[in-house]
């Protein structure tokens, strides 16, 4: 069995490598210094006339909490969805989302658009900072990576951004 | 177009190509995915070490099957998933009917999984009354076209935008003639927003299985497998028995090389980690061997089930890029389905192997280091010893054995050649002559090199 501890490399600005690399992939970076910034960050980029939802209680004023008492099909409708990660990845732009961050395992993918708030510090290098990170035992029933808006090219290799899952992903940054 | 089973890969190729700048189009837009896949590699450090490691826990996995498959099983009923074993296709297909009948569910969506295109699940369901959607976009496409995908990634990749406008506008009901591939895709979410919505089971494939903790993970790019998944009540998985990793810190590595050697990403999108039902819901993990355990007896074989499906060997392929997916016949296209093709029918794949230059291309960019070019060679043998070779292959054969045998007569046949070629052109620039179509033949050398040796290399008084 080949050793692969070797393969961890750590960027000299995990933090630039990030927003680079998720803005490649079509993804939108924004920074918030606090919950009120980025309320008005939220309030400024998405249409709260519509269905919001979220997982943070510090934003329920603003949103909608997601409830285990709610069907996943009732969610069909949600415009916004504002969840939290505690794990990102700067070589590939993803973001770990267990089903505790989610709330409903359909949330991020159902939403139309999708806004994960990462805090600075919990930005790793490669996938395998982050595999060590995750560990084995932890208690999830499902977890995933995103990496940016669901996106299709099956059509003549035309990028269409939206294909099943949401139209876009903005990830806020908590420095 | 639909494919004539009968047909063999040279055949359907040249039906391929008399579209030119189809064919062109199709080529190209093969080359610049092998191109992006390259910028991606490039980038990442140790690339080719990540491809060796990865090569190499493969290795340990086709050592070690049985008992990572038992791990597995026992970690995912620790997990609350029912797990099946299916020794053939119809095995699996009769489970899968099972489950559904004993939910009395009759509508299924489907993501992504090409075992079940082998396995010919939607026929087997739908003989049954029960009605299956293929929901990744390019899958969609070629269901309501009633066609095969033609490549593991893309599977419409040999489509013109303008057929997929058609096929819409009649089964969507999109505008006629309307072919701009942003509303094409609205049009297509907003349908199967509503089949996501209404399906009460959900089938997918799986990427990498992980023995060590009996979770599987799910790679998409539409987020299609997850809307399935998520709001069924039945959750069904299917993989042939190769896809098992030993642990999970494993992941690390195929995912970092599996997007970036398909489509030049740096991840997909959604790499999805399965491990337990949600409350009050199912899971069922079906195991298939059909013909995989058979292929783990074939010494110069057994290599290719480390295949991760990324289908790089197709886009860097000049036969592949020239002839289509559909023309090699096999669920499974290209370089990878040409070696994996053989083990399943021989006698039905016996040409696979033979379309290629083995220019090595393909084993150049495999993220797990797969020697296709070699075991397509290798088939070739066992092909010929078999018998399975077509009568036209077989006498040429047999006549270049017995012109590169006799000195006398390959001297006198290159003498014919380059005769023919000079003064006859049209004895060999004819429909009778396979090597002509397509292609010009060359100028014939004044003399062979045999005969120039006999003038200049005895001047110097050299032998």
């Amino acid at each position: 069995m080949p050793d692969i501890t070797k393969f961890k490399v750590q960027y000299d600005d995990i933090l630039k490598q990030y927003v680079d690399t998720f803005t490649e992939i079509s993804g939108t970076v924004r920074i918030a210094d606090d919950v009120a910034g980025l309320k008005a960050l939220l309030k400024a980029d998405f249409d709260f006339t519509k269905r919001v939802v979220t997982t943070l209680p510090e934003l329920q004023d603003i949103a909608e909490l997601v409830s285990k008492e709610q069907t996943a099909h009732s969610y069909d409708n949600v415009e916004v969805a504002v969840i939290q990660s505690g794990l990102a990845v700067a070589e590939n732009g993803a973001v770990w989302l267990t089903e505790q961050d989610m709330g409903h395992r359909v949330i991020p993918y159902i939403c139309q658009h999708l806004a994960v708030l990462v805090k600075a510090e919990d930005i790793v290098s490669t996938l395998h900072n982050a595999y060590e990170k995750i560990g084995v035992e932890d208690s999830y029933g499902f977890a995933g990576f995103i990496g940016g808006p669901s996106k299709t090219a099956d059509i003549e290799q035309a990028l269409v951004l939206g294909a099943h899952g949401p139209l876009t992903m903005t990830v806020i940054i908590m420095k | 177009m639909r494919i004539d089973t009968t047909k063999e890969h040279s055949e359907l190729a040249e039906d391929f190509i008399k579209d030119d700048e189809k064919a062109s189009w199709h080529d190209g837009a093969l080359w610049w995915i092998r191109q992006k896949r390259d910028i991606q590699a490039n980038k990442t450090p140790q690339w080719e070490e990540l491809r060796q490691a990865a090569s190499d826990i493969k290795s340990n996995v086709i050592s070690n099957l049985q008992q990572y498959l038992i791990q597995f099983e026992e970690n995912l009923t620790k997990n609350g998933v029912k797990v099946y074993w299916a020794d053939s296709a119809e095995e699996h297909n009769e489970i899968v009917y099972s489950i559904l009948k004993a939910k009395e569910i009759d509508k299924m969506v489907k993501s992504k999984s090409m075992l079940t295109e082998e396995l010919n699940l939607n026929e087997y369901l739908q003989e049954r009354g029960i009605e299956v959607i293929n929901s990744d976009l390019g899958e969609y496409i070629q269901q309501i076209d009633n066609e095969p995908p033609s490549h593991v990634v893309l599977p419409c990749i040999h489509k013109r935008k303008e057929e997929i406008a058609e096929l819409f506008h009649t089964h969507l009901g999109t505008e006629k003639g309307m072919s701009d591939p942003t509303l094409l895709t609205r049009a297509a979410r907003k349908h199967l927003r509503n089949v996501f919505h209404s399906r009460r089971a959900n089938l997918t494939g799986v990427n990498f299985a992980v023995a060590e903790t009996g979770e599987y993970v799910v790679c998409t790019n539409e987020g299609n497998a997850d809307m399935g998944a998520h709001l069924a009540e039945v959750q069904i998985a299917s993989m042939g028995l190769e896809k098992i990793i030993p642990e999970k810190k494993h992941l690390g590595i195929f995912l970092r090389l599996l997007a970036r050697s398909a489509t030049g990403q740096p991840i997909t999108i959604y790499s999805s980690h399965h491990k337990k039902p949600r409350p009050g819901h199912e899971m069922h993990l079906i195991l298939v061997d059909c013909g995989r355990s058979r292929l783990l007896g074939l010494k110069d074989f057994r290599d290719s089930l480390k295949c991760i499906k990324c289908g790089a060997c197709m886009n860097t392929c000049p036969v592949y890029r020239k002839s289509g997916g559909l023309s090699y016949h096999n669920t499974i296209t290209g370089p990878i389905g040409a070696i994996l093709a053989p083990n399943l029918d021989m006698k039905r794949q016996a040409d696979l192997p033979f379309a290629s230059t083995l220019c090595g291309s393909c084993s150049n960019v495999c993220p797990v280091k797969i020697d296709i070019h070699v075991q397509l060679y290798k088939w070739r043998q066992e092909i010929v010893k078999s018998g399975y070779v077509s009568n036209s292959k077989s006498v040429s054969m047999k006549a270049m054995t017995l012109t590169l045998s006799s000195p006398a007569l390959y001297k006198a046949t290159g003498k014919t050649g380059r005769w023919l070629l000079k003064h006859a052109p049209f004895a060999v620039n004819n429909k009778f002559n396979p090597w002509y179509k397509q292609r010009e033949m060359p100028y014939g050398p004044k003399e062979s090199f045999g005969e120039w040796y006999e003038k200049n290399g005895k001047k110097d008084g050299k032998e």
